[in-house]
C-alpha cells in the first residue's frame, strides 16, 4: 500500500514544549518537509534561537546548534564562510531578530550572506511570559504593556522584514502566514523557494511567518487564529516583500 | 616586525582559516593585516560589524571544525564575553587576542594590564576559564596563535593571548620560524558539517534535563584540572640563588628585566619570574620558590591584580610587595629597585 502522508525524516519523535495552538509545531514541520523534498538532510545545519523555539534542535533531524539570544546571523555566516557547499539557516523569533539581534540581521542581509532566515513573528516574547516585543502590535496587551501598546510611548510595531528589503544585499523576502490551511500551504511554498534560492546561491533570504501564541495573547486556540486575521494583517500585510 | 603583524603571520602559519574584526586601537593592525593577508591565503576575512557578531562568526566559524580567531583591545572584549561564554558551555575551541588598553570605560589607547581579572577568571557569567596566554615579545605574538590553537582544540575550550598596546606597537627583530599544528583527533566526532551517514548532533550550551548542568560543570572542571596540571608555563631568570624574584608578565616582565640587570650590576641577588600562562597560573612553582627567597615584587601595569595570585601561591611564606601604575603609566625602573633595597633590608 502506497503511504500517502507520514512525519519528515527531518523531524525526530522527541514531543515538543509547545502550547496548544502555537505555531512553531507547524513552521517546524513545515521546513522540515521542506529539506526533506529538496533532499538537503544531510548537508542541513541550522541555528536554533533563544525564546520558545530554543529546544528546535531536539525536534529536528538534522545539524542543529544553539546561539546567544539575537547572534543565529552572525553564528550562521560562521558556519556558511567556512561551509559554503552546506545549506545553513536561522531560526529566529520577534525578540531575537527584531530587538536584541537587529545589528546581526541587518548586516547579514546586507553583506548578501548566503543563507535563510525563518523568522517568526508572533507580536510577544512568548518564552519569558508575553512581554511586548518589537512587533506587539498597537494596543495589544501584554506583560509590559498592561494597558495595551501606546505606540507614542513604547513605540511602533516594527515591520522589520519592509526595512531589510530596503537593503541592496537581501535578495528574497516574503511575509507568510500559518493561521489556516491555505496560508500554511503557501508558507512552505516560500520556504521551499527560499531554500531553493540559497541552493542557486543567490544570497539572503528572508520568510517572516506570523505564527500564533493563544497564551501569549490571552485567547483559545481558535480564536488566536481569527485574532491574526483580524488584528494582525493589517499591520503586517502578507506576500512577496522583495524578490529581485 | 610590528608586535601586531607578527601575530597576523603567526596566526596564518599556524592554520587560522577564518578571521573576524572590528576596529579599535591599539589593534587596528591585526585587522588591517588580516584584510589584505587572509584572501591571499584563500582563507576567510570579515569586518563585522560588531564585537558581539565578531565572536558569534568565530563560534559559528568554530562548530564546523575551523581554526577561528578576533582580536580585539579591552572595552571591544568586554564586548565579546558573551560569545566566549556560550563557547566554553559548547566546549568550542577559538582565540580571542586581547591587546590591552587603558580602562574602564573608554579609558585610553596606551597600553595596560588592566584586564588580567577579566581574562584569568573566565571573563562572562558562568563557571569557566580559558587559556591565558601572555606574550612579552613580538616572537611570542608570532609563536603564540599556534600554541593557543593546539591546546584550544586538543581541550575544546577558547583560548586568550593577553597582550597589550605596548606589545601590538613595538617593533623589533624576530624569526618567522615553523609553527606546529597539533590538530585534536577528535574534531571528526563532534563538528556539525551535515548529518550525512551518522546521526544528527547539537552544540549548546543549554541543559534543562535535571543533574545535566551540574554534571556538565564537573566535566568542564575536570578539563580545567587537567589544564592546571598539564598546561602551565613560565620563565625564570636567574631565580637560582636570588634573594629577590620579580614577578611580572608581558610588559612588565620586559621591564623588570631591565631592573633585574641594573640591580645585579649592583650586587644585588634578584630573579625574575615571568608567568607564560596566566590561566593555569604557575603556584606550585612560586610556591617553591617562596622557600627559598626574602620576598617578592610583583610588578605591573595596573593597581595590583596578578599580585592576588602571587600572594594565594607564596600563601605567607614570605612577603609580597606590590608596586604597580595605572593605565597610562609605565613602572619605572628606578621605583622597582627601591622596592628591591627594600625588601633585602
Amino acid at each position: 500500500m502506497k503511504k500517502l502522508f507520514g512525519k519528515p525524516k527531518s523531524l525526530t519523535d522527541v514531543r515538543t514544549t509547545y502550547c496548544p495552538g502555537c505555531g512553531h509545531g507547524i513552521a517546524h514541520r513545515l521546513v522540515a518537509e521542506v529539506i526533506d523534498e529538496l533532499g538537503i538532510r544531510e548537508k542541513t545545519i541550522g541555528v536554533a534561537p533563544v525564546g520558545c523555539a530554543v529546544f528546535a534542535y531536539d525536534y529536528w533531524d538534522f545539524d542543529v546548534t544553539e546561539a546567544a539570544h539575537g547572534r543565529p546571523p552572525a553564528v550562521a555566516t560562521g558556519i556558511k564562510r567556512m561551509l559554503p557547499d552546506r545549506i545553513v539557516f536561522t531560526y529566529q523569533g520577534d525578540g531575537d531578530l527584531a530587538a536584541i539581534g537587529t545589528a546581526e540581521i541587518i548586516h547579514a542581509a546586507n553583506r548578501g550572506e548566503n543563507f535563510t532566515v525563518i523568522f517568526i513573528n508572533n507580536g510577544c516574547y512568548g518564552m519569558t511570559g508575553s512581554q511586548m516585543a518589537p512587533t506587539t502590535i498597537a494596543g495589544q496587551i501584554t506583560a509590559t504593556t498592561p494597558t495595551g501598546r501606546d505606540v507614542h510611548y513604547a513605540g511602533y510595531p516594527i515591520r522589520i522584514s519592509e526595512a531589510l528589503a530596503q537593503l541592496s544585499g537581501s535578495r528574497y523576502i516574503e511575509r507568510v502566514s500559518v493561521h489556516s490551511p491555505r496560508n500554511v500551504i503557501q508558507a512552505k511554498r516560500a520556504l521551499k523557494k527560499a531554500f531553493q534560492y540559497q541552493l542557486d546561491g543567490k544570497g539572503f533570504t528572508l520568510i517572516e511567518v506570523l505564527s500564533m501564541c493563544p497564551t501569549g495573547w490571552g485567547v483559545g486556540s481558535i480564536e488566536a487564529t481569527s485574532w491574526i486575521e483580524e488584528k494582525v494583517l493589517p499591520t503586517y500585510p502578507l506576500g512577496v516583500i522583495k524578490d529581485e | 616586525m610590528r608586535g601586531n603583524i607578527a601575530l597576523v603571520e603567526g596566526a596564518i602559519k599556524a592554520g587560522c582559516t577564518a578571521y573576524f574584526g572590528y576596529p579599535i586601537t591599539p589593534q587596528n593592525e591585526v585587522t588591517d593585516h588580516m584584510s589584505k593577508r587572509m584572501p591571499e591565503e584563500g582563507r576567510i576575512f570579515i569586518q563585522s560589524e560588531s564585537e558581539l557578531a565578531a565572536i558569534n562568526m568565530v563560534f559559528g566559524a568554530a562548530l564546523t571544525g575551523a581554526r577561528a580567531m578576533t582580536s580585539s583591545s579591552s572595552p571591544g572584549i568586554s564586548l565579546k564575553q558573551e560569545g566566549i561564554s556560550y563557547m566554553a558551555g559548547a566546549e568550542l575551541p577559538g582565540l580571542i587576542v586581547n591587546i590591552q588598553r587603558g580602562g574602564p570605560g573608554l579609558g585610553n589607547i596606551s597600553g595596560a594590564q588592566g584586564d588580567y581579572f577579566q581574562a584569568t577568571r573566565g571573563g562572562g557569567h558562568g563557571d569557566y576559564r580559558t587559556l591565558v596566554l601572555a606574550p612579552d615579545s613580538v616572537q611570542e605574538m608570532y609563536e603564540f596563535p599556534g600554541l593557543a590553537f593546539n591546546i584550544a582544540e586538543k581541550y575544546r575550550i577558547p583560548a586568550l593571548m593577553l597582550s597589550d598596546g605596548v606589545l601590538g606597537q613595538m617593533m623589533e627583530p624576530m624569526v618567522m620560524k615553523d609553527i606546529e599544528i597539533i590538530r585534536a583527533t577528535d574534531m571528526k566526532d563532534w563538528v556539525l558539517d551535515g548529518a550525512k551517514e551518522r546521526p544528527a548532533r547539537r552544540v549548546v550550551s543549554l541543559l534543562m534535563k535535571p543533574g545535566a548542568l551540574e554534571e556538565h560543570n564537573y566535566h568542564l572542571q575536570q578539563k580545567y584540572q587537567q589544564i592546571t596540571e598539564k598546561e602551565v608555563r613560565f620563565e625564570e631568570t636567574n631565580t637560582e640563588g636570588a634573594n629577590v624574584i620579580l614577578v611580572g608578565y608581558g610588559t612588565s616582565a620586559r621591564i623588570c628585566h631591565k631592573a633585574t640587570v641594573e640591580a645585579r650590576n649592583a650586587g644585588m641577588k634578584v630573579g625574575l619570574f615571568r608567568p607564560i600562562t596566566l590561566f593555569p597560573f604557575p603556584y606550585k612553582r612560586l610556591n617553591e620558590l617562596a622557600s627559598t627567597v626574602k620576598g617578592f615584587v610583583v610588578v605591573e601595569m595596573s593597581l595590583g591584580q596578578m599580585v592576588e595570585d602571587v600572594r594565594l601561591a607564596v600563601e605567607g611564606k614570605v612577603p609580597v610587595h606590590f608596586y604597580g601604575r595605572p593605565a597610562g603609566g609605565l613602572p619605572e625602573i628606578g621605583k622597582i629597585i627601591q622596592e628591591i633595597r627594600g625588601m633585602l633590608q
